[in-house]
């Protein structure tokens, strides 16, 4: 999860990692998380690392900053997939709800 | 490779495929197009599916209806892959002999896993393949910090690749396979940017890492 400043807005950070500032804190789906910002608009990635625990690692000669996922316990916290987002090959992005009401087969293959 | 069960399941099953590559649809869209998949194909450049607990490929996640998990990450092939029944060529060098060896020996049960797929599919959550809830939680990788904090230096590895500083990408991709050294995708991916001089670059290669951690740490056996 990429980012190219150290403050983003709510929409960017929604938008990269699914996770939603609101005012019971930062969810997503039906969890939330205690959190809160001073401004919509400059949320600092520091306090989201800590808030959600995802380590943030900085590469200073590029400018970028990037969340890892999220640390401790297990993998899954729950066994709800999460509303993960990727895109197809013509960038038309998908959001795994899209798949409720049927049963789906997720593979995960390369082509290295 | 899956659109075969895909015709034959949907609309009761529906596949979503994700291409975990670095390198993004100019990587994934010649395969993907020699497909023609009627399913969503998808691309994860930053290995977004790690999350989940995913550290190698093929592998496949089955979701139920109300978008449970009821499978973990697992070894997934369609069919008995060409690797397995492949002999050694004359004249074979003693590593190509190897490595084939190697191949060969890798867990692979697509029959298997495959006729439990169809089993849940017309079962549902009767299908003794089906895991509770709780169950798919408990056996769902541990996630340590060092492992989440490799999740970030591959994704600003691929981005720095992206944006042409492969020196820069290579750094985090090593960084990453340091704090995750059992995530084959990682690797695997990093070294398929590196091209042919990957061993150079990071030090190994497939067949020593497999021989130093043995076939059951690259597709463990399932547990079906």
């Amino acid at each position: 999860m990429i980012f190219r400043s150290a403050r983003v807005s709510a929409d960017e950070l929604d938008r990269v990692t699914g996770w939603e500032l609101k005012p019971e804190g930062l969810c997503q789906m039906e969890r939330c998380v205690p959190f809160s910002s001073g401004s919509s608009d400059a949320i600092d990635l520091a306090a989201v690392s800590r808030a959600l625990g995802m380590p943030l690692v900085v590469e200073p000669r590029a400018r970028l900053w990037a969340l890892g996922t999220e640390a401790g316990g297990r993998a899954l916290e729950s066994a709800t997939l999460p509303d993960l987002e990727l895109p197809d090959l013509e960038g038309r992005p998908f959001r795994f709800s899209a798949l409720r009401g049927r049963k789906a087969f997720l593979l995960a293959w390369a082509s290295w | 490779m899956w659109q075969d069960l895909r015709t034959e399941l949907y609309p009761n099953l529906e596949i979503v495929t994700v291409a975990l590559d670095a390198r993004g649809s100019a990587a994934a869209r010649p395969w993907i197009e020699k497909a023609q998949p009627a399913h969503p194909s998808l691309v994860d450049e930053a290995h977004t599916l790690a999350a989940l607990g995913i550290v190698n490929v093929p592998s496949g996640v089955w979701i139920d209806e109300g978008g449970v998990i009821v499978r973990l990450p697992e070894t997934a092939y369609p069919r008995r892959p060409a690797f397995k029944d492949q002999t050694v060529p004359d004249g074979a060098t003693p590593v190509e002999r190897e490595r084939i060896e190697a191949v060969k020996a890798l867990n692979v049960d697509a029959d298997g896993y495959v006729a439990a797929l169809r089993d849940w599919v017309a079962l549902g959550p009767a299908s003794r393949y089906a895991l509770a809830a709780d169950e798919v939680v408990r056996r769902s990788r541990p996630r340590p910090v060092s492992e989440a904090t490799a999740a970030a230096h591959f994704a600003l590895g691929q981005q720095l690749n992206t944006s042409g500083e492969r020196e820069l990408a290579t750094e985090h991709f090593k960084e990453a396979q340091r704090l995750h050294p059992t995530s084959w995708t990682y690797r695997r991916d990093a070294w398929a940017i590196a091209g042919p001089d990957h061993p150079a670059i990071y030090g190994t290669t497939w067949l020593d890492d497999l021989k130093r951690e043995g076939v059951d740490r690259y597709y463990p056996p399932l547990e079906l």
